[in-house]
């Protein structure tokens, strides 16, 4: 690959129509930091007081139970045997009274339309290493569909908590993404109460089964992932001791809404919720440090600790050095990262300079297979499709097997070759390249594949292209060339 | 049917079952896997050893799991110690006919609770995490091919992706339902040129194009109907074309709140899919092998929210034709305050690796130590025996 070619495809998304390979590489993507916009208008414009998140969680929970129960009526009604489990379900939507029928439908289609909308600002960008760290955070904090409740959510999450901070310093990105609904639903947050709080001796006296091991209280679930996945890493030194009493620390941050201790919560600026009364008193002991209690802020000053410890800055810096130079980082550069780290106190401008200026991300063989999202993007800014239905767009990487917030576990999705490097990606991979190539308003592929892979294009695609039967069949080659493929 | 749960069935490191007197034919590389299957089915999430089966016997339960023992009234039992949870009626069913049967109280190397470490070892059978770069599937692959010569052995995942445990040097091939329309069969011919320079792309594309001619129509757009699932792992797993070596993965274990109704959903799952996936095996059953296995188990105790959190030991389940079933293999730790595993988990007795290693040794007919040194390097346990019929 050459200077140009990597600035196009290993730090950004490829060229998109219109677009000329950058003169100067390194200066073309330093000159980003200063053009980019957190807040474009179509996020504006979409990012609006949202519904309350509880009660879009008790909808859904009642709907899911009307379905089972649907489902169950028809198994034991033999006029009915034929019906299946998605008939079920649009019956337990008819049974919903129209307000909640409508608030089921505009969390369906927001979820869809925020998905397209990060895809299009992508396709769109005219700073697209920008977007390409936009995307790797998120995919830090990761947040995902799979548990009720996230769907209104997961996209104000990275709209709202990633976007403002991919320059700024990493605890504020750091507290912002962890504090924020989706991320406090996702990881069971929500649901956790101190077991010493008022609300739960309240509770106990009330059931007069204070001493039953079953009553609400304490999960573990997030304080443990921001530990293991979002700060420290998992060697990162930190005990089962460490992640109970983080976990009691996080006690009362929810959401509004939930259960009866609602009406005595404090709405929070990013839509959260601090209900003192079910947060566990007392001062706690994280990482042999102390915090003495402080409601709220008690749980931000840990995270304040956190986001600057060493640990932190190891781990930060191995996963953006995979990203950006290779699925085995190179510890040069690991290293030089993770002194930057240290040095700026987590000022992630300054990292990606560091990375945009290290001669580690320059290697001129590719160093990374693109993942089906980075694919997916490349091929539209290339194919100059221009903006798809949001509904396509989700289908495709529905196809393809990573469509965002939908990650299949808290690590978020993987970052190596051995994840998507695999046959049957690659297949389906072909099998779209000839749907996207059908559409697409493109003449002289050959000249295109020049223009997009400046000085870097194989003679065995040149000549592949040239053979092709027509420019759609050329198109669709050049979308899964190994040039395309990798970056 | 029996169940062995002396608290001291262990002897010299390796388990002794209480029937004892198997001589089972053990010859190195003789016969290499012929024509017996192996389906491995990850449970991705770390799924509740003591809810898959619960030690009802275990005066200890009352206290840690109270409000949700009242889902076993009736259940499947296993001796008068065991029951099989609700959800997984036809694996009871199985047990009961003999063909399946649990291990309890295993557990892999792995004493920590990261859930991605934790499988990233069960996967690549590396002693630490990130110790070994392949998996174990794929060397048990490329034991099988040392041994029997020709051909190597197919081996697939029925996933969108390679999961670690089949990656590495033994070619493996994965395959999974799409809703994309295929395309057309000259693009196909010219992409195989454009990456006939690529060795990595080319032998991709290869083994993409083998097993799309194997699934046919397989009439699917996803993975998400479990029956479904079941049956077209076992369509891809038939005939002299078909895997020998299977894996699949399922996730929604991870309960750390409300376990009641989302573990149900997920043991419904597997059910449904081994249900199936032995339905369609057909006569082939009897020389099928189905290993489940998760990252770890979950807090003996329920949690403040009505889950269950990271934990230790678990539960396995084996099943097939030819497998000695009907029984629970345990050193039963006991559920008492001083006999949990840091006073929260169950107590790990036995080592998964050498469940895993002794099964598969076992069922394919490959020497056990070989097995497991090589599967499972740097364990001191010896691979279990007497999971078979001889």
């Amino acid at each position: 690959m050459t200077p140009a070619s990597i600035a196009l495809s290993r730090f950004g998304y490829g060229l998109s129509p219109g677009e000329t390979a950058p003169q100067d590489p390194r200066g073309w993507l330093l000159g980003q930091l200063k053009r980019y916009d957190p807040a474009p208008a179509v996020i504006a414009k979409r990012v609006r007081a949202q519904g309350n998140i509880g009660e879009t969680l008790e909808l859904l929970r009642t709907l899911r139970r009307d379905t089972r129960e649907m489902a169950e009526m028809a198994a034991k009604e033999p006029m009915m045997a034929d019906m299946s489990r998605q008939n079920a379900r649009d019956a337990a939507l008819a049974n919903l009274p129209p307000e909640l029928r409508e608030k089921y439908d505009e969390a369906r289609s927001m979820l869809v339309q925020d998905v397209a909308l990060r895809v299009n600002l992508a396709v769109s960008s005219a700073t697209p290493l920008m977007e390409r760290l936009v995307h790797f955070w998120a995919n830090h904090f990761s947040v995902s569909v799979g548990k009720l409740g996230t769907q209104m959510a997961v996209g104000d999450h990275e709209f709202t908590a990633i976007r403002p901070h991919v320059l700024g310093r990493f605890s504020d990105m750091l507290e912002a993404a962890v504090l924020h609904p989706a991320m406090l639903l996702y990881l069971d947050q929500f649901q956790s109460a101190g077991p010493n709080s008022p609300a739960q001796q309240r509770r106990g006296r009330r059931s007069g089964q204070a001493d039953q091991v079953v009553r609400r209280g304490l999960n573990e679930n997030l304080a443990r992932e921001i530990l293991e996945l979002h700060t420290l890493g998992v060697h990162g030194g930190y005990s089962q001791a460490d992640v109970t009493e983080f976990a009691r620390a996080l006690t009362g941050w929810t959401v509004p809404g939930i259960g009866r201790v609602d009406r005595f919560g404090e709405d929070q600026p990013n839509g959260a919720m601090f209900v003192a009364v079910a947060h566990e008193p007392g001062t706690r002991r994280v990482l042999s440090r102390s915090y003495p209690a402080g409601a709220a802020d008690q749980a931000r000053a840990i995270l304040n600790d956190l986001a600057t410890h060493p640990a932190t800055a190891r781990h930060i810096a191995t996963k953006l050095a995979r990203h950006f130079a290779g699925d085995t980082p190179p510890p040069t550069l690991v290293a030089q990262l993770e002194a930057d780290f240290l040095r700026s106190g987590g000022d992630l401008a300054s990292l990606t300079r560091t990375l945009i200026t290290a001669p580690e991300t320059w290697e001129p063989a590719p160093v990374k297979f693109r993942t089906p999202f980075e694919w997916l993007v490349a091929s539209l800014r290339l194919t100059g499709a221009g903006t798809l239905p949001p509904r396509r767009i989700v289908a495709a990487l529905t196809q393809l097997g990573q469509v965002p917030w939908r990650a299949p576990s808290p690590a978020g999705y993987d970052d190596i070759a051995a994840s998507w490097a695999g046959p049957d990606a690659l297949l389906r991979r072909v099998e779209l390249a000839e749907q996207m190539a059908r559409d697409a308003p493109i003449d002289d592929v050959t000249a295109h594949a020049e223009a997009a892979f400046p000085g870097a294009l194989s003679d065995a695609t040149r000549t592949q292209l040239a053979r092709a039967e027509s420019g759609r069949q050329a198109l669709a080659l050049l979308l899964v060339s190994p040039e395309m493929l990798r970056r | 049917m029996l169940t062995h749960l002396n608290r001291r069935t262990m002897l010299a490191g390796s388990l002794v079952l209480g029937a004892s007197g198997l001589t089972l034919p053990r010859i190195a590389f003789a016969q290499g896997a012929g024509t017996r299957n192996l389906l491995f089915v990850l449970l991705r999430g770390a799924a509740d050893g003591m809810a898959m089966l619960a030690p009802v016997g275990d005066p200890g339960l009352e206290a840690l799991r109270g409000p949700l023992l009242a889902d076993y009234d009736g259940a499947e039992r296993i001796g008068s110690f065991f029951a099989v949870h609700p959800a997984l009626a036809e694996i009871g069913k199985a047990v009961a006919a003999g063909e399946a049967l649990f291990v309890h109280a295993a557990a892999t190397a792995y004493r920590e609770r990261s859930h991605f470490d934790a499988q990233n070892l069960l996967e690549s059978g590396g002693a630490v995490p990130y110790g070994a770069r392949d998996g174990w599937l794929n060397r048990l692959a490329g034991l099988i091919n040392e041994s029997a010569g020709g051909d190597p052995v197919r081996a697939l995942a029925i996933a969108p992706s390679v999961p670690l445990a089949l990656r590495g040097d033994a070619p493996v091939s994965n395959y999974a339902p799409s809703a994309l329309p295929e395309a057309s069969e000259d693009l196909i011919a010219r992409v195989s040129q454009l990456y006939g320079d690529d060795s990595e792309l080319g032998g991709l594309w290869a083994r993409a194009l083998e097993t799309r001619a194997m699934a046919g129509d397989d009439g699917l757009n996803n993975l998400r109907d479990a029956h479904a699932a079941g049956d077209l792992a076992a369509s891809l797993m038939q005939g002299p074309q078909g895997a020998r070596i299977g894996m699949i993965e399922l996730g929604g274990w991870d309960t750390h709140a409300n376990q009641r109704g989302g573990f149900a959903r997920s043991a419904r799952q597997l059910d449904a899919l081994l249900a199936a996936y032995r339905t369609t095996m057909g006569t082939s059953w009897n020389d099928t092998m189905v290993l489940v296995a998760t990252e770890f188990g979950r807090t003996a105790r329920l949690n403040g929210t009505g889950g269950t959190d990271h934990g230790t030991a678990g539960a396995a389940l084996i099943m097939g034709g030819n497998v000695r079933g009907g029984r629970v293999i345990a050193d039963w730790p006991g559920l008492g305050a001083n006999q949990l595993f840091q006073n929260r988990d169950l107590a790990p007795t036995t080592a998964l690796e050498s469940v895993l290693a002794g099964a598969v040794a076992e069922h394919l007919r490959l020497d056990p130590a070989l097995t497991m040194a090589r599967l499972f390097p740097g364990r001191s346990a010896a691979p279990l025996t007497g999971i078979t019929r001889a």
